[in-house]
């Protein structure tokens, strides 16, 4: 079953009332189809419209076409949601579980104390994204960031993992007046004590904080790469020669890792 | 839980329900928008209205406001008051201030739509004057001035916006309930009590024409909420809006009170604006270079720095250490030829900035550019400190 919502001027609590009632039911109870298959919802006109997605806590779908306001997919607990357009700020806030598919870019805080699920951005991301997302419960975070990232991307990071494909060409650029070009943003990992961000660029161009060593991957992070890098091309549709060929292509990558789990645990110790 | 009952059982269980209301916090922010057409064209103020409105969630209706240039051509070379009084004799105050000082070319009660837009409105005027004084022989210089050389031209232009500034500021803080909301020529600003999309409409801001537009919905945390206090804040052509806070207001405000600024608001967005002015106007320091002095970089990325380059940021963190803006604070700074937003060093606020042909967007939100121009050219997120920097062709102004 899918639903077609015309958001259209639809101010955001009916927006996300309607979805909820459709899909969860008014006591949120799973609305299941005659197959047993979850209900589907398309919302076309989507412009500013925020929580769209929040705490829903089963397997739908929801497609969304426009432009979603912050904090879309917050406390989400299981759906994927899809976005033919660019999110703003707080997208996958605290998110559970489920997926949220950006074919565009999104704002800052991408993924603000995730602690479950994945989020895959086919452009680039603002300032902070990953910020203090956790693994928890044997749920590991996965952020794929196809173009570039922001200033302080994995801030306070303590679990999870963050890749940057830098498939775009477009670099951020260096702080205005200084000039020069980067993948990824200054004091990368700033805080950092947990989980592993994954960035395609020489190390010695990527500025980080002081709490996280740059390392060659291993195989491992291989695996993991492999994985979340075929998601990606299949996602997007993306058939790019410079992440495109097999296992190898994750030897264009380092890793970033925290020195400590506890890089403030003697700060007010006395 | 004892407590908890004690509480429900009190006489005054209004009050203590209110109370635990307060309690929760809202998170939000205020919301910035301006719009600038580059070659001067002017447009209706239905598109900044449009705007501002998608951003309802980030304002809690304790303000909003708009400036505007070019809405006033047929008085442009007269300087344009825009005045809230708080009753008659403020008012009776300042008109003999201006008499004496201006001839009124032309006065009458902005218009506005129905009151029951917003609440306790002051009364407000416009007024269109011109100075008495022209500054030909006046001051130290005693060499006779050429009014038709340049430079000397630009001395008493600049003679004349002093004039303007300190009687700006004697008003606003010497004449008890009035405000000088906006003093420049050929702009204005509309601003009050209430959401943007309220106030805009009081004001009956789609009925005027300008080339450059900006706005603003309040969220105020740190300074109440009132009229003269709601965004935009103008001085001369001056406007600023501005999201977030100036954590540096103290030793900003102390900057440029050594320059003759007295900070008489309560709002930080004031000293932003006598900054501006003062870099800008006063020391004629480039737009291109400005933002190393409000937002500097980090020392630690000065230090990385090759060394021409880090000498000439040591110099400027030295000289205007009391200029460097600290804190959240996303702002949009306009004036007659510019629009220049700006975000702080480590972009604790958001801002999106789109280019659409002549059209230049910048907006706490993509969404409010989305709502106007669906498809831009470009569209990008600043980098904390990257200034985005609209200027108007003046040419195309002059002609029409």
């Amino acid at each position: 079953m899918n639903y077609i919502i015309n958001a259209e001027k639809l101010n955001y609590r009916k927006l996300n009332l309607k979805i909820r009632n459709l899909l969860a039911g008014p006591n949120n109870n799973a609305v299941c189809g005659s197959n047993g298959t979850n209900p589907s919802i398309t919302i076309r006109n989507v412009l500013g419209q925020r929580y769209i997605g929040d705490g829903l806590e089963h397997k739908n779908s929801i497609k969304i076409y426009g432009t979603p306001g912050n904090n879309l997919g917050a406390f989400m607990d299981g759906p994927v949601i899809e976005v033919y357009g660019s999110g703003q700020d707080g997208v996958g806030n605290t998110m559970n579980s489920g997926r949220i598919i950006i074919h565009g870019d999104a704002g800052d805080i991408l993924g603000y104390s995730m602690r479950g699920g994945e989020i895959y951005i086919k452009g680039d991301i603002g300032y902070r994204g990953g910020i203090n997302m956790k693994s928890y419960s044997g749920k590991v975070p996965v952020i794929v960031v196809g173009g570039s990232a922001g200033d302080f991307l994995g801030e306070y990071m303590a679990g999870g993992i963050i890749i940057v494909l830098g498939l775009k060409g477009k670099k951020v650029l260096d702080i205005p007046f200084v000039g020069g070009k980067r993948l990824v943003g200054n004091y990368v990992g700033t805080g950092m004590h947990g989980g592993k961000i994954y960035i395609r660029e020489e190390p010695g161009q990527c500025k980080t904080g002081k709490e996280v060593r740059k390392m060659k991957i291993d195989g491992e992070d291989r695996k993991i790469l492999y994985k979340y890098i075929n998601n990606y091309s299949n996602l997007f549709d993306v058939k790019d020669e410079k992440i495109s060929n097999g296992k190898n292509s994750a030897d264009n990558f380092f890793k970033l890792i925290p020195y400590t789990h506890r890089p403030y645990g003697k700060l007010y110790a006395y | 839980m004892n407590n908890y009952k004690h509480m429900e059982t009190t006489k005054n269980l209004k009050e203590s329900k209110q109370h635990c209301f307060s309690r929760h916090r809202i998170p939000s922010g205020c919301a910035v928008f301006g719009i600038v057409n580059e070659s001067g064209k002017t447009f209706n103020g239905s598109m900044v209205l449009d705007g501002i409105s998608m951003m309802h969630e980030r304002s809690n209706g304790l303000g909003g406001g708009f400036a505007a240039y070019g809405i006033y051509p047929q008085f442009k070379e007269d300087w344009a008051f825009h005045i809230f009084y708080d009753g008659s004799i403020s008012k009776s105050q300042t008109e003999d201030v201006l008499k004496e000082n201006f001839k009124i070319i032309f006065y009458e009660e902005i218009p506005t739509k129905n009151k029951s837009f917003v609440k306790d409105p002051p009364n407000m005027y416009r007024y269109f004057l011109k100075l008495k004084n022209n500054f030909v022989d006046s001051g130290a210089n005693k060499k006779k001035i050429d009014t038709d050389s340049r430079i000397d031209k630009d001395i008493i232009k600049e003679k004349e916006e002093d004039f303007i500034v300190d009687l700006v500021m004697k008003v606003n803080s010497n004449i008890k309930g009035a405000y000088i909301i906006s003093s420049g020529k050929n702009m204005g600003i509309f601003k009050g009590i209430g959401y943007p999309e309220d106030i805009g409409q009081f004001y009956k801001i789609d009925d005027y024409s300008a080339y450059l537009w900006t706005s603003h919905g309040r969220f105020p945390t740190n300074s109440v909420g009132w009229w003269g206090g709601a965004h935009p804040f103008g001085l001369l052509n001056w406007s600023v809006v501005h999201n977030g806070e100036i954590s540096s207001y103290g030793a900003n405000k102390r900057f440029v009170d050594g320059f003759g600024y007295e900070c008489t608001l309560s709002t930080d967005t004031e000293v932003v604006t006598y900054l501006f002015d003062l870099l800008v106007r006063k020391q004629k320091i480039d737009l291109s270079i400005i933002h190393l002095i409000l937002a500097s970089p980090l020392w630690e990325e000065i230090k990385k720095m090759p060394e021409d380059k880090r000498e000439i940021l040591k110099a400027f963190r030295i000289i205007y250490s009391g200029a460097l803006m600290n804190g959240p604070f996303s702002i949009i700074a306009a004036n007659s030829d510019f629009m220049y937003a700006l975000n702080d060093r480590i972009k604790l606020r958001p801002m999106v900035a789109a280019k659409k042909g002549n059209f230049l967007f910048v907006s706490s939100e993509e969404a409010a550019i989305r709502k106007v121009c669906s498809s831009p050219d470009i569209l990008w997120h600043p980098r904390g400190g990257e200034p985005v920097i609209g200027v108007v062709n003046k040419q195309n102004i002059k002609n029409k």
